[in-house]
C-alpha cells in the first residue's frame, strides 16, 4: 500500500499547485507579499540554472552572478536606453548571457575542480569591474536606475486583473515566464542530454569511455546555465527598478550557491526551495537581530553535516521514514 | 586487428613502458600478463588514449589511432573496462547501461525527449545476458564488487565494440566470482564474435581462456606467443612463474 501511496504522492501535480498558489499571491492585496514572492521566484530560476552545473554536471561555479548581471544589464539597457519592448529585451538577456558563457566557458571547462571554480570567479570579477567602470554604457558605480516596467496594458484590460497594480501585473508575468523556464530546464535534465551530464558528474573518466565528449557537454551545460541566469537577471533588473554593478559581484554568486546547497542540489526543485527558505529566513531573522550572517552560518553548518542533501533531501528522507512503517 | 608498435612511455625519467610491440589477432582472446608494476595498466592507457605515448604507434584495423581521445576511440569499436571498478555509482544499473547506449547511438545531444524509456529493450536484454536484469532498478554503487565488474562489462558491451580491452577483469574477486566472471566473459566474447585483450595477474585464468599471451616485465616484452610457448619460456619462468614457487 505504501508504494501505491507514494506513487500518488509522486504523481500529484505539485508544480502545478505551486504555480496556481503563486498566481494568487496578488489577490492577498499586500504589496509586501507580492514583492517577496517576486524576489523568491526570480532567485528560484537563478538558483535552478546554477544547479544545472553544480547538481547535474558536477561543476561548481563561483561566478554565476556574471551571467545574471549581464542579463540584467542587457534587458535594462535595451528597455531604458533603446526603448525596445520587453518581448525583445528579455530574450536578448539569454542570448547575450549565453554568448558570454560560451566565451568564458570555453576556457573554464579546460580546467577541473577548484581551478574551474577560481576561473569562473575571475571572469565574474572582470564582468563586475566592467559594469562598475564603463560609465557610458552601464552607468558605472551609480548603476542604471529607473528601468521601466514592460507594457502590460493588455493585462489591465482583463476583467479580474483590472484592479491590480502595475507591480502585480509584472509579478504575474514573472510567474508565468519563470514557470516556462523551469519547465524547459526540467525537460532538459530529464532528457538524454541531461543523463549525459549526470554521467559526467558521476565519473568523467568513464563517461569519456562510453563516448561522451566531456568538455563539449560541459560547455553546453555552462552556456545553458548562463542563458537561464541571464533571463533571471533580466527579470530582476525590472523587478528591482534598476540595474547595479553588484548584480555581478561575487557575493551574489555565493548567495545563489548557498541557496542551491541549502535547498539541495541533488533534486530539481531543491534550489527553488533554497531560494524560498533563504529569502524568508533573511526577512524573519533580520527583524530580530542584525547578526543574520551569523545565524545563516550556523544553519548552513547544521545542514551540511546533518542533511547533505539540503532541505529537499531532508524532506525526501522524512517522507521515506514516514512511509516505511506502513509497509511492515 | 590491433597492432602495437614500439610504444614507449616514461614518467619523470622512470620508463614505465619501453618499446613494447605485439599483435592482437582478430576474433581471438589475448592476454597481457606480468607482475605488479610491469606496466600493464600504463600500456592499456596508452592504447586507449588516456595517456599520450612518447613514441610508438597503435594501429587498429590498419588505421593509426595513436593519441586518439577515448570518446572517439570507442566510436570506432574499442570497448574498455577498468582495473578499479569504474561505473556511475549513484545511477541505477539500468541507467548506467542505458547511458552507454544513448551516448554510443548519438542521442546524447537530444535535449527534449524524455530519457526514461529510450533503448529500454536493448538495455534490458543486455542486462539479461549479464545476469543483472533482476537488479536493474538498484543503485549501482550498492552492488557487490563482482556485480559491479559485470555491470562495467555491460557498459563496454553497449558500445558494440569489435575489440574489448579488459584491465584485470577479476581483480579483487573471490575464487567463485572469478570463475563465474571468466565464464561470462568467455561466453559473451564468443556470442558476439569479439576480439578480446585482457590483463591479468592470475595465471590460471589466463591459461584457461587465452590463445595468445604476452608477458611484460619492467616495461618490456619478454615473451609473446601461445600459452604453451610462454609457459616453456626460460626467462618467463625465471622472472614470473619462478616468483610464485
Amino acid at each position: 500500500m505504501a508504494s501505491a501511496r507514494s506513487y500518488t504522492v509522486k504523481r500529484f501535480p505539485w508544480p502545478l499547485l505551486v504555480l496556481l498558489a503563486a498566481l494568487f499571491v496578488p489577490a492577498l492585496g499586500s504589496r509586501f507579499y507580492t514583492f517577496l514572492a517576486n524576489d523568491i521566484i526570480i532567485w528560484a530560476l537563478f538558483a535552478t540554472s546554477l544547479n544545472l552545473l553544480v547538481g547535474y554536471t558536477g561543476l561548481v561555479s563561483f561566478g554565476h552572478a556574471a551571467y545574471f548581471g549581464i542579463g540584467a544589464y542587457t534587458t535594462g539597457i535595451l528597455m531604458k536606453r533603446a526603448a525596445l519592448p520587453f518581448l525583445l529585451a528579455f530574450p536578448a538577456a539569454a542570448v547575450l548571457a549565453g554568448a558570454f558563457a560560451l566565451v568564458f566557458g570555453t576556457f573554464c571547462v579546460r580546467l577541473t575542480r577548484i581551478y574551474f571554480a577560481m576561473l569562473t570567479l575571475a571572469f565574474a570579477q572582470i564582468v563586475w569591474a566592467i559594469c562598475f567602470k564603463w560609465n557610458e554604457v552601464t552607468g558605472g558605480e551609480q548603476g542604471m536606475p529607473e528601468v521601466p516596467y514592460p507594457d502590460l496594458a493588455w493585462m489591465g484590460s482583463l476583467p479580474v486583473l483590472r484592479d491590480l497594480r502595475t507591480s502585480d501585473h509584472f509579478y504575474l508575468l514573472t510567474v508565468l515566464l519563470v514557470a516556462l523556464c523551469l519547465w524547459i530546464l526540467h525537460r532538459i535534465v530529464r532528457s538524454p542530454f541531461g543523463r549525459m551530464l549526470t554521467t559526467i558528474r558521476e565519473n568523467a573518466e568513464r563517461a569519456e569511455f562510453i563516448g561522451v565528449h566531456v568538455r563539449r557537454y560541459e560547455l553546453a551545460a555552462f552556456v545553458l546555465a548562463g542563458a537561464f541566469a541571464g533571463l533571471a537577471g533580466g527579470l530582476f533588473g525590472i523587478f528591482n527598478r534598476g540595474v547595479f554593478p553588484d548584480f555581478a559581484y561575487w557575493t551574489k554568486s555565493s548567495e545563489v550557491l548557498i541557496m542551491t546547497l541549502l535547498g539541495g542540489m541533488g533534486t530539481f526543485w531543491g534550489p527553488s526551495v533554497g531560494a524560498l527558505a533563504l529569502i524568508l529566513l533573511n526577512q524573519q531573522i533580520v527583524s530580530y537581530t542584525e547578526y543574520w550572517p551569523f545565524v545563516l552560518g550556523i544553519i548552513l553548518v547544521v545542514l551540511l553535516f546533518g542533511f547533505p542533501g539540503g532541505l529537499a533531501g531532508a524532506a525526501e528522507l522524512l517522507g521515506r521514514r514516514l512511509s516505511r512503517p506502513r509497509r511492515a | 586487428m590491433l597492432e602495437v608498435r614500439e610504444l614507449t612511455k616514461s614518467f619523470d625519467g622512470f620508463i614505465a613502458v619501453s618499446r613494447v610491440s605485439f599483435d592482437v589477432p582478430k576474433g581471438g582472446v589475448s592476454a597481457i600478463i606480468g607482475p605488479n608494476g610491469a606496466g600493464k595498466t600504463t600500456l592499456f592507457n596508452l592504447i586507449t588514449g588516456h595517456l599520450r605515448a612518447d613514441t610508438g604507434r597503435v594501429v587498429l584495423n590498419g588505421r593509426d589511432v595513436t593519441g586518439v581521445p577515448p570518446h572517439e576511440l570507442c566510436r570506432i569499436g574499442v570497448g574498455r573496462s577498468f582495473q578499479r571498478t569504474n561505473i556511475f555509482a549513484k545511477l541505477t544499473v539500468y541507467e548506467n547501461v542505458q547511458a552507454a547506449f544513448l551516448s554510443h547511438r548519438g542521442r546524447g545531444w537530444n535535449v527534449f525527449a524524455s530519457v526514461r524509456d529510450l533503448y529500454r529493450d536493448e538495455t534490458m536484454s543486455l542486462l539479461e545476458s549479464l545476469g543483472l536484469a533482476s537488479r536493474a532498478g538498484e543503485i549501482a554503487g550498492f552492488l557487490s564488487h563482482g556485480a559491479q565488474k559485470q555491470l562495467e562489462l555491460g557498459l563496454a558491451l553497449a558500445l558494440e565494440p569489435d575489440i574489448l580491452l579488459l584491465d584485470e577483469p577479476t581483480a579483487g574477486m573471490s575464487a567463485t566470482e572469478t570463475r563465474e566472471t571468466i565464464r561470462l566473459i568467455d561466453r559473451v566474447a564468443r556470442e558476439r564474435g569479439l576480439t578480446l585483450l585482457f590483463t591479468e595477474h592470475d595465471m590460471e585464468v589466463v591459461f584457461s581462456i587465452a590463445q595468445k599471451v604476452t608477458v611484460l616485465h619492467q616495461g618490456r616484452v619478454i615473451a609473446d606467443g601461445s600459452p604453451a610457448q610462454v609457459r616453456a619460456d626460460a626467462e618467463v619462468r625465471r622472472v614470473y612463474l619462478g616468483e610464485r614457487q
